[in-house]
């Protein structure tokens, strides 16, 4: 690291000779306003070839840009200038990234609104045809089977990582470590096959079960749980462990009394952001869990509907006329954002208010 | 904390419950005996719309039925029916094949199967190419097209067909179906038939790879061609909106695919020789000369076994089946799902089949 | 950051019933965990290989396995290499973005966005994909082809639809990009203070501050991150299946009609249609797909262990 930092030193040297020190810079609002230059020549080009909102802004930019680089250059010498020209290109990267994603939440919410109403919460799609309906019956759904994901999923993952931290060594944990990491790519459409080949071996191709798809979303929520519960136990100071056992309080009670009610926040918080990325899953819920237009609250018996698979059957396989059914589905992407923006609040206050007072 | 939360949630959420269910508040006017039960089926996605729409015509009937169709796919429909405990009845575009008929002696018994002509759907050929309102189409035009040897909307063969219309140089983009289904299985089997010297591929329910853009289901498909100037497809004439349908050449005219055409080239087709006496698989007659017909359609069949271990789930299924092919519950999928209304003679027909389902030892 | 390389020994060496059953009940949880892995391994083995051992005509397209499941894994690997190197540069400026340019309020806020976009289903990036994206493309592929038609990613015919490989493949990114920048977020706001306090007392400028001390520190995070956005992207299914025109063999151009489709994507339009073998077939195609994000997971390992003894991380 120091020697990378040599060659500054060095240049930095010139700077005790007050003639250097008190080196022009450009004002404040100099880079905004040459910016404003850069894109206001940007239109007048992109107008030269019929104007686009488009092309001013891609030639906005890139002009601005180049401006700023070579007024500042000419005025600031050329470190400050390429400071300046990596501060544009990074906001500009960042301009560029959120386009997409405002465009997304956008188009999200205006095509979801629409349908945004009681009846949507209130009612399933039994015996609806055209018009009207709802998603009450996914809405339940996924709550069950999200719920019974965690059910199972939460004490496994939580018991491994304190194996990983409190008791793994050796192989065992190296292995259990790799795996899990491993295991955090597996792709959703395996393990939804995965549940479906282990159901279907005992009770025939035909099975559709909720607790299926919980299976096959355990599959994928156990290693998130596993991976972030385990930093969070790792940041556990070891002097609280120590004090414990000088206690001679036993292991076990040390971990269940010391170490997680430190770390219950952070738990908490891992819990929720893991629910909250298999909440949305898709892929293995379509060939697991299946779908019904009445409600179905018993995930031992028979299909369930959840809001994925309501939402993506209602816009691939819409009825005639298709409109009301492709806003249903929008609606229902929409929900799904809102229920997983939920959870990370839920995630946020539970870090803020229950975290313990460290010392920094 | 979390899983409380969710845990009231889902049980309040519970103990509301959906406002248009459970209320069994429909007056059943019918005269029929009131039945109760969960009906199970599963299959054919092209069915879906058509299936809710006789879910919800069923359910006026017996409030206290459930019936419920998942729409896996006409080869997951008949194999999950076929298999142990499987579900009650299936929905598929194409009839069982020997070795599943084979597979159905296991299933439902000596009796053997019914197999209804339940949903048939026109299949238009629908083009997206601006300035051209109508346009003639030939088997080997289509097929031509479809198998990427007519590039350009100003082919010489579309022009032959099309004498009288001014065709752009644009260039043609034919979509295609990218899931496996039933339509495309009716569709390339037409073309089989009647152009087999261009249409090499011969009948598959999976789109051969190369050539054309793949589209996701009916709606894709739609979408797509809507989507791109001068795209080509196919899919459910009841689907096609304001796109451009092509009338497709039977014998010397030119038809356009309609609801009528449609129900009439499959009455006029042969039954599928050597089946059991319920069992009306028919074999549509793709080469038709007849203009009142439309060669292009998807049947579909309501599959399910003559004879069921259990009184109940015969009278569920001999109640659903019979609702299914009568008249109202066949204007019900037209109305919801665009299809065809079958014609009074194979109604007489699949009617006897329904009467048949009996409760056996 | 208080790590713990090895917890303390317990302090007696005689076991309680109490401390045998939770340690017993922990390290069986950590074994399941293995079982499901494995388990997971060997139901894809044990599925696809009647499809390993069929006659090739029987496999659908007729020419075998390998002809099968080759375009599948040639495009299942181009759309995520798309993604990747459209997110990856995108994700660290963003990341530098928010730890080291924007002003503090504003950073709290665009990371926690960050965070919600990380979380939202891929189902809806499809929904947009195909409803938004894709026909704002169209335009972009026509004036592509006829002015960079010279390269091969561009040779055309253009799509007309806008469902072409690059189209999947800057969907991916934008699904993969919140992910990437959270981690390298995450690393770069870890880089020591006093390494970065150091560089601008000596006069560095913020972006020589940012290249000396701070790009060498996050540089695991940034390749650990894009690694598991690989992942992700890989075996992402209906984002892909919505947006993709997936019906042709092997071809590096990325705006025509005709792309290779992706292994999840073809799973799961093919899979609810699929009877006997061509259901092995499928999950033959998936055992592939496990088997390269395997290798993507045992990669990035790999290079985040190696980074790690220089990077002065953990």
């Amino acid at each position: 690291m120091s020697t990378d930092l040599r060659p500054d030193a060095v240049a930095a040297t010139p700077a005790r000779n007050p003639a250097l020190r008190s080196r022009r810079q450009l004002p404040r609002f100099a880079p905004t306003g040459l910016f404003g230059l850069g894109v206001l020549l940007g239109a007048g080009l992109s107008a030269a070839t019929g104007f686009s909102l488009t092309l001013t802004v891609v030639y906005g930019v890139v002009l601005g840009t180049l401006v700023l680089y070579v007024v500042a250059r000419r005025v600031e010498g050329g470190r400050k200038a390429f400071d300046r020209l990596v501060t544009c290109l990074v906001t500009c990267a960042f301009g560029i990234a959120m386009v997409p994603l405002v465009s997304l939440v956008w188009t999200v919410l205006e095509n979801g609104v629409r349908r945004l109403d009681g009846e949507f919460f209130n009612s399933s799609m039994l015996g609806i045809v055209g018009e009207g309906g709802g998603a009450y019956h996914a809405i339940a759904g996924t709550l069950i089977i999200t719920l019974l994901t965690a059910l199972i999923s939460v004490p496994i993952g939580l018991l491994a990582a304190i194996y990983l931290v409190e008791y793994g060594t050796g192989r065992l944990k190296r292995a259990i470590t790799f795996l899990v990491d491993v295991m955090t790519g597996i792709p959703s459409i395996v393990a939804g096959l995965f549940a479906f080949a282990l159901f279907a071996l005992f009770s025939g191709p035909s099975i559709r079960l909720g607790i299926m798809g919980a299976v096959a979303l355990s599959v994928l929520m156990i290693p998130v749980v596993v991976r972030s519960s385990e930093e969070v136990l790792k940041l556990v100071p070891n002097e609280l462990r120590e004090a414990s056992y000088a206690l001679g309080v036993p292991k076990w009670r040390t971990i269940l009394r010391v170490v997680l009610p430190t770390s219950i926040a952070g738990l908490g918080t891992a819990v929720t952001l893991a629910i909250a990325r298999v909440v949305g899953e898709t892929a293995p819920l379509l060939v697991t869990v299946g779908l019904v237009n009445g409600t179905n609250l018993d995930p031992f018996d028979g299909r369930m509907s959840t809001l994925p698979v309501f939402a993506f059957y209602q816009l691939t396989q819409p009825g005639v006329p298709p409109e009301p059914a492709i806003d249903r589905a929008w609606t229902a992407a929409l929900l799904l954002i809102i229920l997983v923006m939920a959870l990370n609040v839920v995630a946020r206050l539970i870090s803020r208010f229950f975290a313990p007072k460290t010392g920094r | 904390m979390v899983l409380t939360t969710a845990l009231a949630t889902s049980l309040s959420l519970a103990a509301c419950g959906a406002s248009n269910e459970g209320g069994n508040s429909a007056d059943s006017t019918g005269s029929a005996e009131q039945l109760s039960g969960d009906l199970v089926g599963a299959g054919s996605s092209a069915q879906q719309a058509a299936m809710q729409a006789w879910q919800a015509g069923f359910n006026g009937e017996q409030p206290d039925v459930n019936v419920s169709y998942d729409p896996v796919g006409s080869g997951g429909g008949r194999e999950q029916f076929l298999a142990e405990g499987g579900t009650d009845f299936a929905g598929s575009d194409s009839a069982l094949d020997d070795e599943e008929l084979t597979q159905a002696t296991t299933r439902c018994g000596d009796a053997g199967v019914f197999e209804l002509p339940n949903y048939i759907s026109a299949i238009a050929v629908v083009y997206n190419l601006e300035g051209v309102d109508d346009l003639n189409l030939s088997p080997a035009t289509v097929a031509g097209i479809f198998n990427g040897s007519i590039t350009t909307w100003n082919d010489p063969a579309i022009a032959a067909d099309n004498p009288d219309a001014s065709l752009p140089s644009t260039a043609i983009t034919p979509v295609h179906r990218a899931d496996k289904s039933g339509t495309t299985k009716n569709f390339t089997d037409y073309l089989d038939q009647t152009a087999g010297d261009v249409w090499t591929a011969g009948v598959v329910e999976e789109w051969p790879t190369g050539g054309g853009e793949a589209a996701n289901g009916t709606k894709g498909v739609i979408d797509a061609v809507k989507a791109g100037a001068g795209a080509i497809g196919y899919a459910d004439e009841s689907q096609a909106g304001d796109l451009g349908i092509a009338k497709i050449k039977v014998g010397d005219e030119f038809v356009a695919p309609s609801a009528e055409a449609a129900a009439a080239v499959v009455a006029n087709s042969d039954r599928v020789e050597g089946r059991g006496e319920h069992d009306l698989a028919v074999k549509v007659n793709r080469t038709t000369e007849s203009a009142d017909e439309y060669p292009i359609v998807l049947v579909s069949y309501l599959i399910g076994c003559i004879q069921y271990d259990d009184q109940d789930k015969a009278d569920l299924v001999k109640a659903f089946a019979g609702y299914v092919i009568s008249e109202d519950g066949q204007e019900a999928a037209a109305k919801n799902a665009g299809s065809s209304p079958i014609s009074d003679e194979l109604r007489d027909q699949a009617q006897s089949a329904v009467d048949a389902i009996t409760a056996g030892a | 950051m208080t790590t713990t390389d090895a917890p303390p020994a317990p302090p007696r060496p005689r076991r309680r019933p109490g401390d045998r059953i939770f340690a017993g009940s922990a390290t069986g949880a950590g074994i399941l965990i293995l079982v499901v892995l494995a388990g997971v391994a060997a139901f894809l083995v044990s599925e696809a290989w009647p499809a390993v051992v069929a006659p090739a005509e029987d496999i659908p397209g007729g020419d075998g396995l390998t002809a099968y499941i080759a375009p599948l894994v040639f495009g299942t690997l181009l759309a995520a290499v798309i993604a990747l190197l459209v997110a990856t540069p995108l994700a660290v400026a963003i990341a530098l973005y928010i730890t080291y340019y924007a002003p503090p309020r504003l950073a709290t806020l665009m990371g926690y966005v960050m965070d919600l976009l990380a979380a939202i289903p891929s189902i809806v990036y499809g929904f947009w994909g195909i409803a938004a994206l894709a026909p704002a493309l169209v335009p972009f592929y026509g004036w592509a082809e006829e002015h960079l038609g010279f390269l091969p990613f561009f040779a055309g015919p253009a799509s007309v639809t806008g469902r072409t490989m690059l189209t999947a493949g800057l969907v991916l990114a934008i699904m993969i990009l919140p992910i990437i920048s959270a981690i390298s977020r995450e690393v770069f706001g870890q880089a020591p203070a006093l390494h970065r306090e150091a560089a601008l007392a000596l006069g560095a400028t913020r972006w020589e501050m940012i290249r000396m001390a701070v790009l060498p520190y996050g540089r695991s995070g940034v390749i650990g991150g894009a690694m598991l956005g690989l992942g992700r992207a890989l075996g992402e299914t209906l984002a892909v299946a919505l947006v993709l025109s997936g019906s042709g063999g092997i071809t590096v151009n990325l705006i025509g009609q005709s792309n290779p489709s992706t292994i999840a994507a073809n799973v799961a339009l093919k899979f609810p249609e699929s009877t006997g073998i061509e259901v092995n077939a499928l999950i033959a195609s998936g055992l592939a797909l496990f088997v390269i994000t395997f290798a993507v997971n045992m990669f990035a390992r790999w290079i985040v262990n190696r980074r790690a003894d220089f990077s002065g991380a953990n």
